[in-house]
């Protein structure tokens, strides 16, 4: 999997040049009305992220406005941004969130079905350290 | 269950379970408060009185996993020594007092938020009356309504019509006179 945010929504396009247009097109340089504003990289977005939730004295009104706010998003949380999420929830003593956030990031999946499991492999040596057992352990995942 | 249908036919603002995908109603349900004498320690959401809007609110929305407070604050002696044996390491928690957390903090599960409910067999249901009872109007109508048919929609009347068409050789290439085979006198 690369650093990208798995199954990532729609991505900016970039300016193009003329120079790489074919011949008998002649186009101006950088004449396109595309926005000036410069693109956040996946990694950018990630680190973001992770940064918002490693905050050591996080309080419980920032996490769930975080985690509201990225359920929000077109895509799946990287397994290091909810790393980082789980880390907060410890820090909160705040085991129900914990197993919330889990639950949300199996939907957030939709039909993709081999999301979840690659989260849970990824996230399973935080999730044995704190403690945190998964929805499908608790039986919850069931009606 | 149609709690949501029969809340909304009075005055005041009865806010009743919310159900992912319901299509009558999406409403916030109301957690538990310490306000007043209604104070009960288990989840019980039915209210008699109209819910303060400018207190934080719970609900149950795919899109929200982490509500604005926990289902239920009211916490008795038990819940409270459960919180606080949460402050420690969560590997010293057994299963039932995980799914206990859980509950207090959460109504209901992602599962139980996006399990299907009958309401389609209302929806078909309804349909279907409705369109009974529009076939009883239009029989009625039928019945009372219409005047008697013109004379030329009769049988004789029609017959003569065809045979005075094909004599007259309508749309003789392609159309009317074009499926009579004048030779044997019958339908092509």
């Amino acid at each position: 999997m690369t650093h990208a945010s798995v199954f990532r929504g729609s991505h900016k396009c970039t300016t193009m040049r003329s120079n790489s247009r074919p011949c008998g097109q002649t186009t101006p340089l950088a004449s396109r009305c595309y926005s000036h504003a410069k693109v956040e990289t996946d990694e950018e977005f990630d680190a973001r992220w992770v940064t918002y939730f490693s905050k050591p004295d996080i309080d419980a009104w920032e996490l769930k406005k975080g985690m509201n706010t990225l359920i929000g998003y077109d895509l799946v949380p990287e397994p290091k941004i909810l790393d980082s999420a789980l880390r907060a929830c410890r820090r909160l003593n705040d085991l129900a969130s914990a197993i919330r956030i889990l639950e949300a990031v199996k939907d957030k999946s939709g039909p993709h079905k081999d999301i979840y499991p690659y989260l849970i492999q990824e996230l399973q040596p935080t999730l044995i350290e704190l403690g945190i057992s998964t929805p499908e352990d608790l039986g919850m995942d069931k009606l | 269950m149609m709690s949501s249908k029969e809340a909304r036919s009075l005055k005041m603002l009865h806010l009743t379970t919310g159900r992912v995908g319901c299509l009558l109603s999406k409403q916030v349900v109301v957690a538990l408060t310490s306000s007043g004498a209604r104070m009960s320690s288990h989840g019980h959401h039915e209210v008699s009185d109209s819910v303060d809007m400018s207190q934080p609110m719970y609900w149950d929305r795919l899109d929200t996993p982490l509500p604005d407070r926990p289902w239920k604050d009211v916490l008795d002696s038990t819940d409270k020594s459960l919180k606080q044996k949460e402050k420690g390491p969560w590997t010293a928690l057994s299963k039932e007092e995980k799914i206990a957390l859980y509950r207090l903090k959460f109504n209901h599960t992602y599962p139980e938020m996006k399990r299907p409910s009958h309401e389609w067999k209302t929806v078909i249901g309804g349909m279907f009356i409705v369109f009974g009872i529009t076939g009883l109007v239009v029989l009625w109508q039928c019945h009372y309504v219409y005047p008697p048919q013109p004379h030329t929609f009769g049988e004789e009347w029609q017959a003569k019509q065809v045979q005075r068409m094909l004599d007259m050789q309508i749309n003789p290439i392609e159309g009317f006179s074009a499926q009579w085979d004048y030779k044997n006198k019958q339908w092509k």
